[in-house]
């Protein structure tokens, strides 16, 4: 313990800096926010996290933007626990039809304003997972206001999208 | 005589089958094939179905053989090997609501991957359009005053996959959970029908993310076993190295998970760094941060670089430094131990029971690793130990999964040094064309466990059939068991040491 407090103190932090936009994540919202003019309080978000039928990958990068290295919370981003705190609701997965429901109620339940990010290639449809068991897409579900592409998005991407999103949405108010 | 001396006596075996024996049996074999493993004599590793047969893989611990008997469903129906042995119920009832089959003299015949939502009942089978407005699910009751229930999921208050627990808690006290699976099923057998090989491949990495190295290369070895060839000597130790990385940076996000879990966020935060390390170490050397698509069948996608080499070698030597001091702090800190210790046990005779793999039976005892007792290669020239203790609680789960890494980065260092230079990938095409028909099972050792993948190609370079057991089959159930008597509030520490694939379950 005592060892770790000492490098504590001489070393340097490991958090990197915000990374630069994406262009067309850029375009998307700016498309987005002014077709619908919704109001943000403040210039924090809370979001809710809703895997709809994901490999699991895309949770992975997810949880990988708390560490250290991106520290998302700098951001005034966070992560809560229930749909009826959140802001956003990042959604990934090609929805499976046995979370159809689910994603619904879970949307129905976040109050407005608010905005759903369909994060990686199957959320946004451009998936592996077709068939009688999936859906293909959040969009076909509930309406999305931002895509993160990959597979699984890095979180460098994710965090270029979420942070985009916070500034764009304080912006258009 | 050995289990599979017997079952050879006894049935025909599939000329097709490599690189164990599938032998056809009738349903009398097959009865007496489930009560050798309900008594415990061999292991379930695994039981699916093609629609026409069903398949049960079973290990022969004490000779490290793996043998499939399988069964021609006449009529539609096969007898049950739950009924005997509890570990083949789930397995039952997703061969049930997927293919229309059914289980003979079955104990639990309540659906389980289908949640009548699919607008169609068994779909791998005889398809039927149905109503997509649910199923009613009767939870199993728990009896006495004062019990209640908690429902919890589909949606969790983290960041975690959809399942839905049910807990019957009397005060604090969980007298029975029960799990409901089958949110994220994505049907990926069927998918896989027919699919091009390259899709399957793709498909194959993507049963569960975290496991995508282990279970891509569960279905290529398979692929190549079926038709007949073997990925180049490079490539056996690159495929080493990736699974090695993979097994790291998994344990190193557990470890940490674990401990935020009983509220201790400094070594989370820690190894949250590492695993960040870990990842982009991956990237660097493989192209990708958790290394998805680079093992396909004849080889890998990509080649190491010196400099990715040097990289590696970069990363072992962090961890090896930072670690430790990790790992005192987790040993030094009693309030970290109080919730740890006798938390979640799993008893020995039920992780045998189970054939649980990885962490879970190595804690609860089970010393079955693949890489050591149905060995493929590079492993068959690698030294390593495989980590064992008894006391099966959380604790242990989170020792096992330190030591794994202790071993893991010296498997990486080895298979570094022995590194032969030459090609990474063989063309497989012309071979798999020429083996419409063939089939092989092949086993692997993921982080959690072993990985079972079962493949029959079809014509023209496709994939007729393909079956993936995640090892979380086995090892959910036992979730339920080791929760009983804790409180309601250490259910997910306990969820976290065992940390299960939804996905990779639901499939």
């Amino acid at each position: 313990m005592r060892r770790l407090l000492i490098e504590g103190l001489l070393k340097t932090p490991l958090t990197e800096a915000r990374p630069g936009d994406d262009d067309a994540m850029l375009a998307e919202l700016a498309e987005r926010l002014q077709k619908s003019a919704r109001r943000v309080l403040g210039h924090s978000l809370s979001i809710r996290q809703v895997d709809a039928g994901s490999c699991n990958a895309c949770e992975l990068e997810i949880h990988a933007l708390s560490n250290v290295y991106y520290d998302l919370e700098r951001f005034g981003l966070r992560f809560v626990a229930s749909p009826r705190h959140a802001d956003v609701l990042l959604v990934t997965g090609p929805v499976t039809k046995n979370m159809r429901e689910a994603l619904e109620r879970t949307y129905n339940a976040t109050p407005n304003p608010k905005w759903v990010v369909a994060a990686g290639d199957c959320a946004c449809g451009s998936g592996f997972f077709g068939g009688y068991a999936n859906i293909g897409s959040v969009e076909a579900v509930v309406p999305v206001d931002l895509h993160i592409r990959g597979c699984p998005p890095t979180p460098t991407a994710l965090l270029q999208g979420l942070v985009a999103l916070m500034e764009r949405a304080a912006a258009a108010t | 005589m050995s289990y599979r001396a017997t079952l050879l006596e006894l049935g025909t075996p599939v000329e097709a089958h490599r690189p164990w024996p599938r032998v056809v049996v009738d349903r009398e074999v097959w009865w007496r094939a489930a009560l050798e493993v309900a008594q415990g004599h061999a292991t379930l590793l695994a039981l699916w179905s093609d629609g026409r047969e069903v398949h049960m893989a079973v290990l022969d611990e004490a000779a490290g053989e793996v043998s499939i008997a399988s069964l021609a469903c006449t009529n539609g129906r096969f007898p049950s090997v739950g009924r005997t042995h509890p570990p083949a119920v789930r397995f039952e009832r997703a061969i049930v609501d997927l293919y229309g089959l059914i289980a003979e003299d079955a104990t639990d015949t309540r659906p389980w991957p289908d949640h009548g939502r699919w607008g169609v009942r068994h779909p791998l089978g005889a398809a039927q359009a149905c109503a997509a407005e649910g199923l009613p699910y009767t939870f199993l009751p728990a009896e006495g005053p004062p019990l209640h229930q908690i429902p919890v999921g589909p949606v969790h208050a983290g960041i975690i996959e959809p399942g839905h627990f049910r807990f019957h808690a009397n005060g604090e006290t969980v007298v029975r959970l029960e799990e409901r699976l089958g949110y994220v099923h994505k049907g990926i057998e069927g998918l896989m029908r027919g699919a091009p090989l390259a899709r399957a491949v793709q498909l194959a990495g993507r049963v569960s993310g975290d496991s995508t190295v282990a279970i891509a290369l569960a279905f290529a070895r398979a692929v190549e076993a079926a038709a007949g060839v073997e990925a180049p000597p490079r490539a056996q130790i690159l495929r080493a190295v990736m699974a090695e990385l993979e097994r790291v940076a998994n344990h190193l996000g557990d470890f940490g998970a674990i401990c935020n879990d009983a509220s201790f966020s400094l070594i989370h935060a820690h190894c949250g760094a590492l695993r960040e390390q870990v990842l982009r170490c991956s990237n660097a050397a493989f192209g990708h941060r958790l290394m998805m698509d680079r093992v396909v069948p004849g080889g890998v996608a990509r080649d190491l670089g010196e400099a990715g080499a040097a990289n590696i070698r970069a990363l072992i030597a962090y961890i090896r430094q930072h670690l430790p001091e990790l790992v005192r702090i987790y040993d030094r800190t009693a309030s970290l131990q109080d919730r740890t210790v006798t938390t979640g046990i799993l008893k020995p005779d039920l992780a045998r029971q189970y054939g649980a793999g990885g962490y879970v039976g190595r804690a609860s005892g089970r010393a079955f690793d693949t890489r050591r007792d149905v060995v493929y290669p590079p492993y068959d020239m690698l030294r390593f130990d495989v980590p064992a203790r008894t006391a099966g609680d959380v604790d242990a789960r989170v020792w096992i999964r330190i030591e794994e890494i202790t071993q893991s980065l010296s498997i990486i260092e080895q298979c570094l040094e022995k590194l032969p230079e030459g090609a990474i990938a063989i063309s497989v095409e012309s071979a798999i064309a020429d083996a419409a028909g063939k089939e092989a099972t092949m086993l692997v050792e993921g982080f959690r466990g072993d990985v079972l993948a079962w493949v029959r190609l079809g014509a023209g370079g496709t994939i007729a059939n393909a079956y993936i057991r995640d090892p979380s089959w086995l090892q959910w159930p036992l979730l339920e068991a080791a929760i009983e008597g804790n409180i309601v509030a250490d259910f997910p520490i306990c969820n976290k040491s065992f940390n299960c694939s939804y996905s990779g379950h639901d499939l």
